[in-house]
């Protein structure tokens, strides 16, 4: 017998003939409790209180806040259809992804990483990307140090079970909640060990 | 049928009080254990007092784990099928050997000799460093914790927070000595010392070809598989190599992927006590053009399907690996991780590892424990640590019934645990604390167990809870 058949049959022998698989009580909260300006507010809160820098603004003001989000950014990495309206103000240098894929090498050596995002939880202050427009594949907000993120209000979902409702499961999704720590060393919380140690984020608020 | 036990990292040479005598013996690990688990478990009292359907979330935590189990076989098969159709490769292991055969067998196939590793209880439980080290193949773990242990070619001590029984001077002493290109002048600062770590690694990250993984979920529904972790080294293994290969106990498996709603909010409160821990991943099979474009995942039984088998105990299977028993056990307070000589230390440790070994290999660890219920209160998935406890206590009783009484043994072996007469009340005053909530979630007034050394007594009877204050303390005060 494989392994495969041997694993399945000493597992049905241990449940026996007929084992009874319990229902399912789902009374947490689904649903957002919140409306729109005090879930953005939530949101806001638990990002700063996470250790993320967080820039509100109107959608007129995006390329503004972008271009202030990355003072001394020269090299800047932006996936492919990042829109014109966030980078017209950012006076440095744009590395695009794609066609060709950059190199790890590149990405090493960029300032700063824009992009997007597919929803937001403010409950829990996470950022979710699913490689959808504007995030680009999961290197691209990995390797460089610096993340900026832009999210607009329609994105932001009040608590977790509303935030995953939203995702496609079968896309590559990363949570992001603060910049990357490690409280490794007694205790103490370090910012930024191998994610990005600076995350931005401009919440773009209706107008 | 027989089934077999697990084999690996889950049980020591010496029984919990010979290690645990050991273990008493090191006052700065007490006070690391101290520090660490009161200051983990007022953040997790933080955080879940944040969500008012914190008892809803448990519930559906426990049921959906309960569900799993009653139907493992058709959501392996499930699995299997849906992590395949998206270009996954999927192997089984019963036991920890032929898991790392496996995998060293897919290392080797790469042709490379070095693998970076995020930490992973499973790949610990089948102590696949060694295994991939004999075959001539170095793993890095890149977890900032197990780095240190690793350098310092120990053990991990808690599940969580591996390198806890370490101070700052002796990390900066450990990287200063054993990690090749670490700075001159390094100083005990945590945030010089992780800078350290980060440049340690980076290069490796950026230039590996194959990662070796755990799960912490493997979704049924669409073969997906989550892993959570903090510091970003787990994004880095698991999105810049070519290859991954991802170790995952067949308990890991969730049925679809909206249970994640329920999961995502009880381990990292749980666990490190934040609202969402900083990073948490999900692949599924391989995307083109972003990621490890050859995926593989090893199914691993090892012990398993035994636990399965017995009907109280099986609930040791809905672990979710959040460490929150530990944080707030006595027993681990006092002793450490190592003591319990396997990957699963704590209150979890001490009825999983005597079940997938079977209770032969593991007689004295159902003892390490006063019963006092603090684990049950805090475990996201209302794992019934001291029922589960107390039923091993009396399997371990019955496998040895001509020899001199196993309680007896471990009922002195607690009394020098638990230090003096003094502490010994405090613990039994803390047990009583416990009942409180024990008593609400029963709503009876006699539990099963009672704090030892009375658990040698109750270990097969109902016993009334515990007075709310004992003879001893009345008799002080009223005097
Ligand atoms: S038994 Fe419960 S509390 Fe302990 S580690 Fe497992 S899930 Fe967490």
């Amino acid at each position: 017998m494989n392994a495969r058949e041997e694993i399945l049959n000493r597992l049905r022998t241990a449940l026996g003939p007929a084992p009874t698989a319990p229902r399912v009580p789902r009374e947490y909260r689904v649903d957002d409790a919140l409306d729109g300006p005090a879930r953005i507010d939530l949101l806001v809160d638990r990002l700063v209180d996470y250790k993320a820098e967080v820039t509100r603004c109107r959608p007129d003001e995006v390329a503004a806040s972008v271009a202030t989000a990355l003072a001394g950014v020269t090299r800047l990495v932006a996936p492919a259809e990042t829109p014109e309206s966030w980078l017209s103000a950012y006076p440095g240098k744009v590395v695009t992804d794609g066609p060709q894929p950059l190199s790890v090498a590149e990405l090493d050596g960029a300032g700063a990483v824009l992009t997007g995002c597919a929803v937001a939880i403010a409950e829990t202050g996470t950022i979710v990307l699913d490689g959808g427009p504007a995030q680009g594949r999961r290197a691209l907000t990995l390797v460089p140090d610096h993340h900026v993120c832009v999210v607009t209000s329609d994105q932001v979902a009040g608590g977790v079970p509303a935030g995953l409702r939203r995702l496609t499961p079968t896309r590559p999704l990363t949570f992001i909640s603060g910049p990357s720590a490690t409280s490794d060393i007694e205790l103490n919380r370090v910012e930024g060990v191998h994610g990005p140690r600076r995350l931005h984020v401009i919440v773009v608020e209706p107008g | 049928m027989t089934l077999p036990h697990g084999t690996g990292h889950l049980a020591g040479s010496r029984p919990f009080p010979a290690a645990a005598h050991v273990e008493l013996g090191k006052p700065q690990l007490r006070a690391n254990l101290h520090k660490a688990t009161h200051t983990i478990r007022n953040k997790r009292a933080r955080v879940v007092e944040e969500l008012p359907d914190w008892e809803q979330l448990r519930l559906a935590g426990s049921a959906i784990k309960a569900n799993v189990m009653a139907r493992l076989p058709e959501l392996l098969v499930e699995f299997e099928a849906a992590a395949t159709a998206a270009g996954a490769v999927v192997h089984w292991a019963r036991d920890a050997a032929e898991a790392c055969e496996v995998v060293t067998r897919l290392v080797r196939e790469t042709g490379t000799d070095e693998v970076v590793k995020v930490k992973s209880m499973a790949t610990q439980e089948i102590e696949l460093n060694q295994a991939l080290e004999r075959a001539g193949i170095s793993a890095t773990e890149t977890d900032l914790a197990e780095l240190i242990v690793q350098l310092a070619d120990d053990e991990p001590s808690h599940i969580l927070v591996p390198a806890i029984h370490y101070n700052r001077s002796q990390i900066r002493d450990i990287f200063t000595e054993r990690m090749g290109d670490a700075p001159a002048g390094l100083t005990d600062e945590p945030r010089v010392l992780a800078e350290a770590a980060r440049l340690h690694l980076r290069r490796k990250f950026l230039s590996s070809k194959v990662a070796i993984s755990g799960a912490n979920f493997a979704i049924a529904e669409t073969g997906t598989l989550v892993v959570l972790e903090s510091e970003g080294n787990g994004r880095m293994c698991l999105t810049l190599p070519e290859t991954l290969i991802s170790v995952v106990g067949v308990e890991k498996l969730l049925p679809s992927f909206s249970d994640l709603e329920v999961f995502l909010q009880l381990l990292p409160r749980s666990s490190t006590g934040e609202r969402m821990n900083p990073y948490t991943s999900t692949w599924t099979g391989v995307t083109a053009g972003d990621g490890p474009q050859n995926v593989h995942i090893v199914l691993v039984d090892n012990g398993r399907s035994a636990t399965l088998a017995d009907e109280v105990g099986r609930q040791a299977l809905h672990c979710i690996r959040c460490s929150a028993c530990l944080n707030v056990c006595p027993v681990y307070e006092r002793v450490g991780g190592h003591a319990y000589q396997s990957v699963y230390p704590g209150p979890i440790g001490a009825i999983l590892s005597p079940q997938m070994t079977g209770i032969e290999a593991n007689k004295t660890l159902p003892f390490a424990s006063t019963l006092c219920g603090a684990c049950y209160d805090v475990c996201p998935v209302r794992i019934n640590i001291p029922e589960v406890l107390v039923h091993l206590r009396q399997a371990a009783v019955d496998s040895r019934r001509d020899k001199p009484s196993a309680e007896r043994t471990a009922m002195k072996a607690m009394a020098w645990v638990m230090g003096d007469r003094r502490r010994y009340a405090r613990a039994l005053r803390a047990a009583r604390r416990g009942t409180v909530p024990l008593e609400r979630v029963l709503r009876r007034r006699t539990v099963r167990h009672l704090p030892w050394p009375m658990s040698a007594w109750t270990a097969s009877r109902d016993a009334p809870l515990p007075a709310p204050e004992s003879f001893r303390d009345w008799w002080r005060r009223t005097r």
